[in-house]
């Protein structure tokens, strides 16, 4: 999709407003802590992604931000207004949610003129900016369909659109992929990112799928059981986990049994340097990325258990002399050069890694 | 800050309100038929148990009102002749079209709402001659009446029928059984019916609901089934008339709070 | 009859006479496939086609069994003319008034826990009510109002007088009444789905538009519900239409309401040649309920069309 980039449609907002989300507590009927003291401060015009399992709070966190669930405490503070008690409907927040929210009744065009409609505006400026909004997700062509006539995909997009018509504060954008089949997923993915950096409006994106935050964000958020387990850009939350579980869930980690020293963790005759925060001296669990191990030769260490390609690239499955299984990442041309039972010796790269309590 | 827990209070407390007066507004003639009911007979007032003690008591009943006892059978006998019929009927057919005629799933599903359309004071009109003959053939027993029941019930127990297939997919079940060497009947035996149970259960517990309130076409064929019993007892006694009544709706409503739960034990996905 | 029956011959004889008989799925002729229908087909066709045919047909017969407008004819009488009237007007105004209370039943009903007691206590009653109350309604009304009955006593302390219950019998008060006994809740059980239907990302999607709770209402939610709502007016409106047990069970004099009517033909003594003009109003009644039911179809497709997945 093309659309002229440069020319910002219909004069969309313009830089976006801090978000700052303080202590902020929900315990549910059941006294389940949906969230525990969530702290979360945004940027301006920033593109922050809340990632976690089920239950994490990421979803009750992004509704406290739009006022769809009342915080037992702390408070939402959006441009320097404080919104806590504002209802959403005076909150000026667009949202996408997971799937089924347009309005049965309504053609797309309709969808997105309704918060337009809200705010009084007149007919010509309504049809414009609905035009405009829909030309921007690519949807100009389906404006007088119904939900019904559309695909998920194209449902999403005029959810987007109807969202960012109403020139928000803030876009919330509720798992609107988890619906999706993965083509389209990626897809979509890729132009909310791009619709996002051209309208520049501060986002918070909640998903469960760690590929898909890592793609879009300026700054990713993992939570766990109703705090903000870390906070980074996608880089860094994947090279310098702060803790097991950060390290857990996003990207694939081995543990290896390892020896923490004064110089890192000694493993398979070499040393391992530290993040911040691993455990100290003694016997320890490390845990390594796949592409932080290397196959070479040398005394045999390990055994090939499997090898495959996964398409750009091949991974070799070993079980270490020690019993620990290890997935290495390989170049294509490795894959073939690891049949099962192949006797191998593996040795850490030397990246930084987390050392955690065996 | 709560105005969502505002919210949601104020739709309980409508919900509460609304549901509380409707409520009381069906119990109304429930509770003063129940009251006129356990009146003591005689001038001097006060209550008594007596007309329920009477009805409880099939012995007794069957004695002195030989046609309201006879009346209870009657609709009984319906009911399981009914269910048996619409059963062995729908169940075959509606698999069957599903396997190998889905063309004539739209008249199948025609034939079956028909009876939404057609009015049974009108089925009755129009019976009147196929009935001499049922008479003429098998007999002018009330059990006979099950052949009209069963139509009357057809819109009911399709829906509840074209539910549970819609859940499983018969086609691909069928398929299976019969690679591995089932007959037909096998396939409808061992493998179609124990997954629509729920559907079969909730479509026979509708037809007997159903058969036990039906006063229409026994009546204006003359035969005697619990209704027409109860209102031809009416005129004569109506305290047991009245508790027969209140007696029946409240086994219907036993039947449909059971079926309840029984129907949302394996919810299909929507 | 005998075509639907018998399964048409096959136009193609098939080459596996001689094969095993156990074959693939889906490798039956035809016509084989069709004789599985034959039970449901003659079944139907005695019970359900045969009774129709035979009230369309009679309806432009003749006494003398001769096609004629004659048994038409009969129903411009004015006593049959005015049970219609009466007829149409009861199941409209029991239709309307039972579709008000009843969509806010349902309403309410769905704010409900999903699987709750509360729901399925309600759905129960109004399943026992909408399909079951005939004779035994009418006998608890006769029991409430009737002389000394405890609800004319608890009028009378409101400051009600019901006088001798005369009214209670009459089609425009106490019928009307009743049969608002069995409209409301057969509402409850048709419209309860729509209202499940609705989705809260509707309700929510509204608010963070900056929509009021009667925004959603007056513009989402209202008219989402209005097709399945005339919808369920006109299913009530013949289910009123077409109600028997009730009113004859209340009504002994006179026939106010058209099945009445078809009854009085039917059952009393019937002069010679009347049996037609019986199969004319039944003809006539099922020109009305499937005049509505095609409306109510039609409006039914558009609903579900929204409500679809």
């Amino acid at each position: 999709m093309t659309t002229t980039a440069a020319s910002s449609p219909g004069g969309v907002t313009g830089p976006g407003v801090a978000v700052e989300l303080t202590e902020l507590t929900r315990v549910y009927a059941g006294g389940v802590r949906a969230l525990d003291g969530l702290t979360l401060h945004m940027a301006p015009g920033e593109f922050i992604a809340l990632l976690g399992p089920s239950g994490c709070g990421k979803t009750t966190a992004l509704r406290c931000l739009a006022g769809l669930e009342d915080p037992d405490s702390g408070s939402v503070v959006v441009g320097g207004r404080d919104l806590t008690h504002v209802p959403t409907n005076k909150r000026d927040m667009g949202m996408v949610f997971q799937a089924y929210s347009l309005f049965p009744h309504m053609t797309a065009r309709q969808n997105v003129e309704f918060g337009l409609e809200l705010r009084k505006q007149d007919k010509a400026t309504r049809a414009k900016r609905a035009a405009d909004m829909l030309d921007l997700v690519g949807l100009s062509k389906q404006a007088d369909r119904f939900a019904h006539q559309m695909s998920g995909g194209q449902q999403q997009r005029v959810a987007l659109a109807r969202a960012l018509a109403i020139e928000p504060q803030v876009l919330l954008l509720d798992e609107p992929l988890s619906a999706l089949d993965a083509k389209v997923r990626t897809q979509l993915r890729d132009e909310i990112r791009r619709i996002q950096l051209e309208v520049g409006t501060t986002t918070l994106f909640v998903t469960h799928d760690q590929e898909e935050a890592l793609a879009v964000a300026d700054r990713v958020g993992v939570m766990n059981a109703g705090r903000l387990e870390q906070l980074a850009a996608p880089a860094e939350l994947y090279s310098a986990p702060v803790s097991e579980f950060v390290a857990d869930f996003v990207g694939v980690t081995n543990r290896v049994r390892a020896e923490v020293g004064d110089d890192g963790a000694h493993v398979w005759g070499g040393v391992v340097p530290l993040l911040p925060g691993s455990a100290g001296r003694g016997a320890a669990v490390l845990l390594v990325r796949p592409e932080a191990v290397v196959i070479e030769g040398g005394e045999a260490n390990a055994t090939v258990v499997s090898s495959s390609f996964l398409g750009g690239h091949g991974k070799v499955v070993t079980t270490t002399d020690d019993g620990d299984r290890v997935v290495v990442q390989v170049s294509n041309a490795e894959v073939t050069a690891h049949a099962p039972g192949d006797r191998v010796r593996l040795r850490p790269r030397g990246d930084r890694a987390l050392a955690v309590a065996p | 800050m709560a105005q969502r827990a505002a919210l949601r209070r104020k739709q309980t407390t409508f919900r509460w309100v609304v549901v509380g007066l409707v409520m009381a507004f069906f119990a109304l003639p429930m509770v003063a038929a129940f009251e006129f009911t356990i009146r003591a007979r005689g001038a001097e007032g006060g209550y008594d148990a007596k007309t329920w003690q009477t009805l409880l008591d099939f012995g007794t009943l069957a004695e002195s009102y030989p046609d309201l006892a006879k009346g209870i059978v009657a609709s009984l006998l319906l009911a399981v002749v009914t269910v048996v019929i619409m059963l062995v009927l729908l169940v075959p057919t509606m698999t069957w079209v599903r396997l190998r005629l889905p063309g004539m799933s739209r008249l199948v599903e025609f034939i079956c709402l028909l009876p939404l359309t057609v009015p049974a004071i009108v089925l009755v009109v129009g019976l009147t001659p196929v009935y001499a003959w049922v008479i003429y053939l098998l007999s002018g027993a009330t059990v006979w009446l099950s052949f009209a029941y069963v139509i009357l019930v057809l819109p009911y127990a399709y829906r509840a029928l074209d539910a549970g297939l819609r859940a499983i997919d018969v086609k691909t079940l069928s398929e299976a059984a019969r690679s591995l060497g089932a007959s037909w009947f096998t396939v409808m035996w061992r493998v179609v019916l124990p997954n629509l149970r729920t559907a079969v259960l909730s479509a026979s517990f509708l037809s007997v609901a159903l058969v036990l309130g039906e006063f229409t076409i026994a009546n204006l064929f003359a035969y005697k089934n619990l209704q027409v019993a109860m209102y031809l007892l009416g005129k004569s006694d109506s305290k047991i008339s009245v508790a027969v009544g209140l007696a029946a709706l409240a086994f219907a409503f036993i039947i449909l709070f059971a079926m309840s739960f029984v129907g949302s034990r394996r919810e299909r996905k929507s | 009859m005998a075509e639907l029956a018998s399964p048409a011959p096959s136009p193609d004889p098939g080459p596996g006479a001689g094969r095993p008989r156990r074959r693939a799925l889906g490798r039956l002729r035809p016509s084989g496939a069709l004789a599985g229908l034959v039970p449901f087909f003659v079944y139907t066709t005695i019970f359900l086609i045969i009774p129709t045919l035979v009230v369309v047909v009679g309806a432009f017969l003749g006494p003398d069994g001769r096609p004629s407008l004659g048994s038409l004819a009969a129903l411009g009488q004015p006593g049959f003319l005015k049970a219609l009237t009466q007829s149409i007007l009861l199941s409209a105004a029991t239709a309307i008034g039972g579709a008000v209370v009843g969509a806010l039943l349902a309403y309410a009903v769905s704010t409900a826990p999903k699987d709750g007691l509360l729901k399925r206590f309600v759905t129960s009653v109004c399943g026992v009510l909408a399909q079951f109350g005939g004779v035994a309604l009418a006998f608890a009304f006769m029991a409430s109002f009737g002389l000394g009955g405890l609800l004319v006593g608890w009028a009378k302390v409101v400051g009600l007088d019901l006088g001798s219950g005369i009214w209670l019998y009459q089609w425009d008060k106490g019928l009307m009444l009743v049969y608002l006994y069995f409209q409301i809740p057969l509402m409850l059980i048709v419209f309860l789905p729509a209202v499940e239907g609705l989705r809260p990302q509707w309700r929510e999607a509204s608010e963070t538009l900056g929509g009021t709770t009667w925004t959603y209402w007056r513009r989402v939610a209202g008219p989402i519900l209005m097709p399945p709502f005339v919808g369920a007016t006109l299913l009530l409106f013949t289910n009123a239409f077409s109600a028997y047990a009730t009113a004859a069970a209340l009504v002994s004099q006179g026939s106010p309401l058209v099945p009445l009517q078809i009854a009085s033909t039917f059952s009393s003594e019937v002069i010679l040649g009347q049996e037609n003009v019986g199969k004319a109003m039944a003809f006539s009644m099922v020109v009305v309920v499937a005049i509505v039911m095609a409306l109510y179809t039609w409006i039914d497709k558009r609903a579900s069309r929204w409500m679809q997945r």
